[in-house]
């Protein structure tokens, strides 16, 4: 299978007094179609490490691939193009942009992208919002939403542009356990039925007993 | 283009939801640009008013005869006496006419040239006015009544009466305000002029001449150019000033230096006559820009401060746009193009309500006795000022919103989601 992402020897301090090495010496792979989870307790590095791998943060050592290309060291802005082109983003807090509908958040990234037509951003969004049953409250302003409406619309947003991975970031850490077995249940979905890939930080046992592959991290080191 | 008019939705979008914040914003340069606006009007339609008080009715180059002492005593031609230091005490001037010889041919020499716009014959000369048992002095200047009012504004110190019954009207005068006054005359009276050879001619008045001087008005006094030879009983040769006017102004000195040099006489140009009048005109203007200036700063200030509030408050929506692929560059460009729509929508409200403004101050009274036609304030409706209003207005605005939108682009979005 290919890979999609794979990191080599990632290293990462937190410039202080003292220095802290927070993440050391990490590689691994994470194939086409994947759905992987990252697990471990508060402060083991999981989301540094997933914000090093989502191009966002580029303060490391080590080398980065994306669909077997280097991507350490390249621009900002070729970094900010290969986010928008292929990354899809689910943070734990849903940041949307609260003064712009569903549709129009929804809608941005791929206005963003500039590939296609407006008609046709906007009958992709209206499609995303239907496959995740959210297609009713396309024009309500992001704010007027409950929360797990909220991450919905930004699954929906991460998906706009048919990328090749997404990334969460506890996706599901802010919501109730009906909402976070619906958000699963998405992903899941996602995985099989669009050959997606994910990348998912959980400190949740469960929730990563579910995934496809468990990488489990301790004390910035990958330990299984 | 597609994705400038993204940026611009987005930076519609922030500006709607927060319309208060953007409207007061927005305000400020309004206030600023309206004030600079009615300012510039006003100050310099006074100017121009100031200004064309002297430089209207001053002929660009006076060409006349001067009585003085001749610089070249007798002693300067011995040549025994040149090396020494030699001082002639109480040199009086030498008995010559006030006339200027030759003048029609100067004047015909003067109107070919290219650079002159007229050149106008002139009779000046000393009389009396007769008022009962009283004489007052006065000076009677004989014109070319239609010229005059063609080329130097004459017909806006007519206060009563039209400066044409002058025209082909041997017996008529344009009595000064002043001296009407004194001897209680009004129009269609006849004033008696004694000249100073004693002749006494009477003269029936058309009309009445204000310049807004009292000194002058209580002396002054306008005739037929034939009228005035014929007071001072000379013919029509005698002409005892030229005015010549010209197309550009700049030409004065050099024509002036040519004039006197050329043809013997004194050449006063109106830069040496009015010197002071330039500095007046540019000081008051510095005064406007400045002031002017101020209001903008402050109202970038504003600005600078509502957008640098909203960058605060947009922190995650910052993060949120830079994750979903928007450049730095982008976020940059939302914050600056808020900033310059601002800066636009208050400027032109600014001209408008300026343009407003000047047009009600226009129409305000304003009685001078200086210019007796001049009946509301002056005001200069220039298109440069409001050309100018604009661009200020989107310059500073530009400049506000810079700072705050490249601190925008510089926001690292994984401390803002880290953070939460």
């Amino acid at each position: 299978m290919t890979k999609v992402l794979e990191a080599k020897n990632i290293n990462k301090y937190f410039k202080g007094a003292v220095d802290f090495h927070v993440l050391k010496d990490v590689s691994f792979d994470i194939k086409l179609g994947e759905f992987t989870s990252i697990m471990g307790k508060s402060g083991c590095g999981k989301s540094t490490l997933l914000y090093i791998l989502s191009t966002m943060d580029t303060d490391y050592t080590g080398e980065l691939y994306f669909n077997n290309e280097l991507i350490t060291g390249k621009s900002p802005n070729d970094l900010a193009y290969i986010r928008n082109k292929h990354i899809g983003f689910v943070f734990q807090f849903h940041y949307l942009l609260p003064e712009f509908t569903i549709l129009e958040n929804v809608m941005l990234p791929a206005k963003k992208l500039a590939e296609k037509s407006m008609q046709e951003i906007e009958h992709d969004a209206m499609e995303k919002l239907r496959l995740l049953h959210i297609d009713d409250q396309a024009l309500k302003l992001a704010s007027k939403i409950s929360g797990g409406q909220k991450q919905r619309v930004a699954i929906a947003r991460a998906l706009i542009n048919n990328p090749t991975i997404i990334m969460g970031d506890e996706p599901t850490g802010n919501l109730d356990s009906h909402n976070a077995d619906n958000v699963f249940n998405i992903f899941r979905q996602l995985s099989q039925e669009q050959k997606l890939s994910l990348l998912v930080v959980t400190p949740d046992k469960e929730f990563a007993d579910k995934t496809d592959r468990i990488i489990e991290m301790g004390d910035g080191m990958i330990i299984g | 283009m597609k994705w400038f008019l993204v940026i611009l939705n987005i930076s519609k979008t922030h500006l709607l939801s927060r319309i208060k914040q953007s409207s007061i914003a927005a305000l400020g340069v309004t206030f600023g640009i309206g004030a600079f606006i009615i300012l510039m009007s006003f100050m310099t339609g006074l100017n121009g008013l100031l200004d064309g008080l002297i430089l209207n009715r001053t002929p660009h180059i006076h060409i006349y005869n001067e009585i003085k002492p001749n610089q070249q005593q007798p002693i300067h031609l011995f040549d025994e006496f040149s090396t020494n230091l030699n001082v002639v005490y109480s040199i009086k001037p030498k008995q010559t006419q006030l006339k200027i010889h030759n003048a029609q041919p100067i004047i015909n020499y003067l109107e070919k040239d290219a650079k002159v716009k007229a050149a106008l014959p002139q009779v000046k000369t000393q009389v009396f006015y007769m008022a009962g048992a009283i004489d007052l002095n006065g000076i009677v200047t004989g014109i070319n009544a239609k010229n005059e009012s063609t080329f130097f504004n004459f017909q806006d110190y007519i206060v009563d009466g039209k400066p044409e019954h002058l025209v082909n009207n041997l017996n008529g005068i344009l009595l000064g305000i002043g001296a009407a006054k004194k001897m209680s005359l009004k129009i269609g009276d006849r004033v008696q002029i004694a000249t100073t050879k004693g002749e006494i001619i009477p003269l029936k008045i058309v009309g009445f001449f204000q310049s807004g001087l009292a000194d002058i008005d209580n002396v002054q006094s306008y005739v037929n150019l034939k009228t005035a030879q014929r007071i001072l009983g000379e013919n029509e040769n005698y002409i005892t000033d030229i005015n010549v006017k010209l197309f550009d102004i700049e030409d004065a000195v050099p024509m002036s230096q040519m004039i006197s040099k050329q043809f013997n006489l004194t050449a006063i140009d109106i830069k040496t006559a009015n010197a002071q009048f330039e500095t007046g005109t540019s000081i008051r203007t510095l005064i406007s820009f400045s002031v002017s200036f101020t209001l903008l700063v402050v109202a970038g200030f504003g600005i600078y401060n509502i957008l640098n509030m909203m960058i605060y408050e947009k922190m995650n929506d910052i993060a949120i746009l830079k994750a979903t692929g928007f450049s730095g560059y982008d976020v940059k460009l939302i914050f600056i193009s808020q900033a310059v729509i601002i800066g636009f929508v208050g400027g032109v409200l600014g001209l408008i309500i300026g343009f407003i403004a000047s047009k009600i101050i226009s129409n305000l009274p304003f009685e001078t006795q200086a210019l007796p036609t001049i009946k509301t304030f002056p005001v200069n409706f220039d298109y440069m000022f409001y050309i100018i209003g604009i661009v200020f207005a989107m310059i500073s605005t530009f400049l506000a919103g810079y700072l705050p939108a490249r601190k925008a682009q510089n926001i690292d979005p994984v401390e803002i989601i880290r953070g939460q």
